[in-house]
């Protein structure tokens, strides 16, 4: 199967600080990938980085046969994504927010509206169309994300912690859907999750950054085998160890934040 | 292009026009500074031999109305920032010019609307203007003005990060903008620092645009106006559209 996530050697700093370190992996088309590590490791660094939303420093990124940084548009036609914060428009209703999405990539008009239809069917929220997303829950904003990441088609949809904050029923819902979709769509899932459970069942491979650095990568079984470990979580605090990454995180946090609203 | 600036544009007329309580809001403080500037200094501005303040000053209370909305509007992106929809926007396969534009025509719109209801609202409490026909020029004008105030709150706002940030603009940006223009006061036989800061500042050209097509008293003449209102608003789509091409979350 041909990669349709190729890095190498990416690295990106924030001043002198290096969030990534020069990492290297690759995503099978077709597969589900879990992309893990503790808080300030640099995972959602890397993914800002894979979905042009931030310049690496350096080192290359190929998304379906493209850079990011040399054709923004032709990567972002190929991703769909659920970031770890909702970023859907409140004041919208559940249509609205997905009919802009699918006028912004481009989708027509007729397309547009039936996919629109079908997703909404597919995340259970047709019913809801018409509501402000200011009155929807945490997890119904999370299926209309998802359904909104999938609207124009793309091949492969990143989710930024996407179970974040939900219930253990709509959590299982959710990987339902996704289960279904890859199998359907034959799309490629990326996704980062603190769940370990969560990555060791639906993860085909996973990845463990930490440090800014991936320190090991396989599938579930292989990181447990390596590490002579019962479950993914035992592995996973052997690879990381047991200390509490808040400072680093907040220190991360406050770079970002001084970061956030300045180019480079 | 053309799709991205539309459907960005539709997105902030109807933002704009489900939030009542932010329409209602905007008309307060324009029609209260006419109420009370103009009633209560009025005979002392006819006593100068100045003719009358209400009609003066109705102008400058349309300005007033358009800076606000036009800016408060732009800056809007901050919240998008805080709810996290802009992202959205910047991982959505456009030119991110086009969504600058989209916005700031959006902004330009409903900010021209706002103006518009307190014209309408001035014209009910006795504003007459010298020519009616003038009245859709003055409405070009204050487009312009809009166009101008949302490409600079969008612009302002991208290097702003909370809601702090936005009461540091309100406070030392937009509220000297509003009082140092000409549109409470005549610009003519003024002190000079005053003049000086009225002249750079693009309210203040905006204000007499209207004023010359409305009550036929301009200051530095529509044609000045108009050449200056298209510079600097043209500027600022430049400046806006590169800063926020640039925009990284």
């Amino acid at each position: 199967m041909p990669n349709i996530i190729e890095v190498k050697d990416l690295k990106k700093s924030f001043g002198r600080f290096e969030a990534v370190k020069g990492i290297s992996f690759s995503v099978a088309q077709g597969t589900t990938f879990g992309f893990l590590g503790p808080n300030g490791a640099g995972k959602s660094t890397t993914v800002k980085m894979l979905t042009t939303l931030l310049r690496p420093t350096s080192g290359t990124i190929l998304i379906d046969g493209h850079d990011p940084a040399t054709e923004p548009d032709a990567v972002r036609h190929a991703f769909g994504i659920v970031f770890q914060d909702p970023s859907l428009d409140e004041d919208l209703t559940a249509w609205e927010n997905m009919e802009l999405h699918g006028v912004l990539y481009g989708v027509p008009r007729g397309t547009r509206r039936a996919r629109i239809d079908e997703l909404l069917a597919f995340v259970e929220l047709d019913d809801r169309r018409n509501n402000y997303v200011r009155e929807f829950s945490g997890g119904m904003k999370r299926r209309l994300e998802i359904a909104r990441g999938l609207l124009h088609h793309p091949k492969i949809i990143f989710l930024d912690e996407p179970t974040l904050g939900l219930d253990p029923q709509t959590r299982n819902h959710m990987w339902e859907y996704l289960g279904r979709l890859n199998e359907r769509e034959g799309i490629t899932v990326f996704f980062t999750t603190h769940y370990m459970d969560e990555a060791d069942r639906n993860a085909d491979t996973i990845a463990i950054i930490d440090h800014g650095a991936i320190i090991a990568s396989g599938t579930g079984e292989d990181l447990k085998r390596q590490t002579r470990k019962e479950s993914l979580e035992d592995a996973f605090l052997e690879l990381t160890g047991c200390d509490i990454r808040e400072e680093g995180a907040s220190g991360l946090e406050h770079l970002r934040m001084m970061r956030r609203a300045r180019g480079r | 292009m053309p799709r991205t600036i539309y459907i960005m544009w539709l997105r902030e007329l109807k933002k704009f026009s489900r939030s009542r309580s932010r329409i209602v809001g905007a008309l307060g403080q324009p029609i209260l500074f006419l109420l009370a500037l103009g009633y209560g200094l009025g005979s002392v501005f006819q006593a100068a031999g100045q003719g009358s303040y209400i009609q003066f000053l109705v102008p400058g209370v349309v300005g007033m109305a358009i800076i606000f909305t036009s800016i408060f509007n732009g800056m809007q992106i901050i919240w998008d920032r805080q709810f996290g929809f802009l992202k959205e926007t910047l991982v959505a396969p456009v030119s991110r010019v086009a969504i600058m534009l989209g916005r700031t025509l959006g902004g330009a719109t409903v900010a021209t609307v706002q103006g518009c209801i307190v014209f309408a609202l001035t014209l009910a409490l006795g504003f007459h203007p010298y020519s009616w026909v003038l009245i859709v020029p003055a409405i070009l004008i204050m487009f312009l003005m809009a166009s101008l105030f949302s490409a600079f709150g969008l612009t302002v706002a991208t290097f702003v990060s909370d809601m702090q940030g936005f009461q540091l603009v309100m406070n030392f940006l937009v509220m000297p903008m509003f009082f140092l223009s000409g549109a409470l006061f005549p610009l003519a036989n003024i002190p000079l620092l005053l003049r000086i800061l009225a002249t750079v500042d693009p309210l203040s050209y905006g204000v007499d645009g209207m004023r010359a097509l409305l009550i036929d008293t301009p200051h530095f003449g529509i044609a000045a106006d108009v050449t200056i209102l298209l510079a600097i608003t043209t500027l600022l789509l430049a400046i806006g559209s590169f800063v926020f091409s640039r925009l990284q979350v």
